[in-house]
């Protein structure tokens, strides 16, 4: 009887060390929640196994956001306002996210790995004396310990990686993990008018300059890349590129941009794809007139489904794609343009 | 003004990665190393301050004697000084701690400024400027493609999703370079040659704290198995649409 109630309070014990309070940073811009925040969130509720989730909120105005959390699994939301939060402050933000990991005896903190995120998670590791993985695509718990993989080598290798400090800090890659917004239950609200110190404003942005209404290749759904096989745009290829914007437009994507043609500046660098451009992880990736490059194949390998145009039989990028097609960017895009347009309107 | 630039070497960007036996790092064999592309267009921008503005520009790596051929490459790009820290470090966080130590102790405190690139293309963690500045108890900006400075503050242009940040700082500040912030130049003869003369300086510094983290293996990504090739755009879109559901 005695063993057996032991036991029992032995298994409670485990259990109790087993939930880890877990901290999500909510990133918002314009009173838009960041969907990958929502897919960090979502993947916090399933690491605490029952605990706490606590979502940090932190803007000019954002207390009408916090309420639709508790659906993606948050159960308390600490939100912090302050006019001067209406852009990125990243001093100020990095000491309001610490600050409530340190209150709520948070051991692991998640953030989604946006410009936003991959600013923050460093600046709050060495504030919390904390190890750091950036950009995981995966979370798991095994014998007691969180493993998280992540490419390295920009997409070459996955490192395994466990964290041994306390306090556990990962940014996760967007597009990891899914949105899961059937939790029940409603969390706690906590709304704090916080006054930062003039040291809190030291690296706030002063301006958004916003590249007219694109969709960003890293964070699309759907990713649409030109390469050189697309040929110059200011002369023979004009009507390519124009074709890979309507395609991109029609599927409601981004365009994306090997190497090649962002040195040769056809395309401006944040369009870029590869390793010394965005590592993207698209549901469709569309890679036309692209060869396929180490170096691009390293940005693009994860995404869901591939598909390669290219006229020549024997390019690499055939050996990642789902689908191909050989032929000229001139015959398919015109094509791809009109099939696409009939199914996106069936839909 | 006297800026403090921080140098990894990388596997060619080129490169073909294999896995050692050991499944903890990668088969050295047949690959170059390259100064970080990243660190190079951090080198690039402390080199035109220097020119604009005077003063020196100092080099740190993190790293073992292999480093010298780049670091020798960086003094023949026009920077004045090295300091290579042999310290067995483990992860970012040993790296920040390491190169904040070296710098202080370089500079008698705090320089003017720290530069270095937005990540290493080898393990891509993008951490090691951020924590510097915490370090130091600075202002950084982090990806940075445009820099405009009278050399009192410095406007800065930062990468983000669709768009740009502008940022303000006061100097001192962190600077992590992305492509598009400069064109790094070539080094020349005379640069080379003047390069040779140039102090490396040597140093360990022990570590402050036990390991952060600890890397269980590397693997191989999963391989895409090469897939079908359809004759048309309709019978793709058919495809996208009904097998891999998609659109």
């Amino acid at each position: 009887m005695e063993a057996g109630l032991n036991r029992l309070s032995n298994n409670l014990t485990q259990k109790i060390l087993a939930m880890p309070t877990v901290l999500v940073f909510i990133e918002q811009r314009n009173g838009q929640i960041k969907r990958a925040s929502l897919e960090s969130l979502s993947k916090a509720a399933e690491l605490a196994q029952g605990g706490k989730v606590v979502a940090v909120l932190i803007g000019s105005n954002v207390k009408g956001l916090a309420d639709v959390l508790g659906k993606y699994g948050a159960t308390k939301v600490l939100a912090y306002e302050n006019s001067a939060f209406e852009r990125y402050a990243p001093t100020a933000f990095a000491k309001l996210i610490v600050k409530s990991v340190k209150e709520e005896a948070a051991t692991v903190v998640l953030l989604a790995s946006t410009a936003m995120g991959k600013d923050l998670a460093p600046r709050i590791g060495a504030r919390l004396g904390a190890g750091v993985v950036s950009d995981a695509i995966d979370l798991k718990e095994e014998n007691g310990k969180l493993i998280a993989k992540r490419y390295a080598y920009s997409g070459k290798a996955i490192a395994s990686v466990v964290l041994e400090s306390e306090v556990k800090v990962f940014s996760i890659r967007p597009n990891s993990f899914p949105v899961k917004d059937t939790h029940t239950g409603t969390a706690e609200v906590v709304v704090s008018t916080y006054n930062p110190e003039t040291a809190d404003l030291r690296d706030i942005v002063k301006e958004i300059v916003a590249s007219a209404g694109k969709l960003d290749v890293a964070e699309a759904d759907i990713v649409v890349s030109g390469g050189r096989g697309l040929r110059d745009p200011n002369g023979e290829g004009k009507q390519n590129w124009e074709n890979l914007e309507r395609l991109a437009q029609v599927l409601g994507g981004a365009v994306g941009a090997s190497r090649a043609v962002v040195d040769a500046h056809w395309r401006p660098h944040s369009e870029q794809v590869g390793q010394t451009g965005k590592v993207v992880s698209p549901k469709l990736y569309i890679a036309c007139g692209i060869s396929g490059a180490v170096q691009h194949l390293a940005g693009m390998s994860s995404s869901k489904v591939i598909v390669a145009i290219n006229k020549d039989k024997d390019a690499p990028i055939f050996q990642v794609a789902d689908y191909g097609i050989v032929g000229t960017a001139e015959d398919v895009l015109p094509q791809l343009i009109e099939e696409f347009k009939k199914v996106v309107s069936h839909n | 003004m006297n800026i403090a630039v921080c140098l990894n070497q990388v596997p060619d960007t080129s490169a073909r990665i294999k896995i050692a036996p050991d499944g903890k790092g990668i088969d050295q064999a047949g690959v170059t190393y390259v100064m970080n592309p990243y660190d190079e267009f951090a080198l690039e921008e402390a080199l035109k301050l220097k020119e604009k503005f005077g003063g020196t520009v100092s080099v740190f790596s993190v790293g073992d004697d292999s480093f010298q051929q780049n670091i020798r490459k960086a003094l023949a790009m026009g920077a004045d000084k090295a300091v290579l820290i042999k310290s067995p470090v483990r992860d970012a966080s040993d790296v920040a701690f390491v190169l904040s130590e070296a710098i202080k102790a370089h500079f008698g405190g705090t320089p003017d400024a720290i530069f270095l690139g937005k990540e290493s293309t080898d393990f891509n963690d993008a951490q090691v400027g951020p924590m510097l500045a915490e370090h130091f108890d600075v202002p950084c900006v982090s990806v940075v493609v445009g820099l405009e400075t009278d050399g009192k503050t410095a406007k800065l242009e930062r990468e983000i999703e669709g768009g740009k940040e502008i940022v303000e700082v006061t100097f001192p500040f962190v600077l992590t370079a992305q492509k598009g912030l400069n064109l790094p130049r070539v080094p020349n003869m005379k640069g080379i040659m003047a390069a040779k003369s140039k102090p490396i300086e040597t140093k360990e510094i022990p570590l402050a704290s036990t390991a952060k983290s600890t890397l269980l293996n590397l693997d191989k990504p999963p391989q895409k198995q090469a897939g079908k090739i359809v004759a048309s755009a309709s019978e793709l879109v058919k495809l996208l649409h009904e097998e891999a559901k998609v659109i």
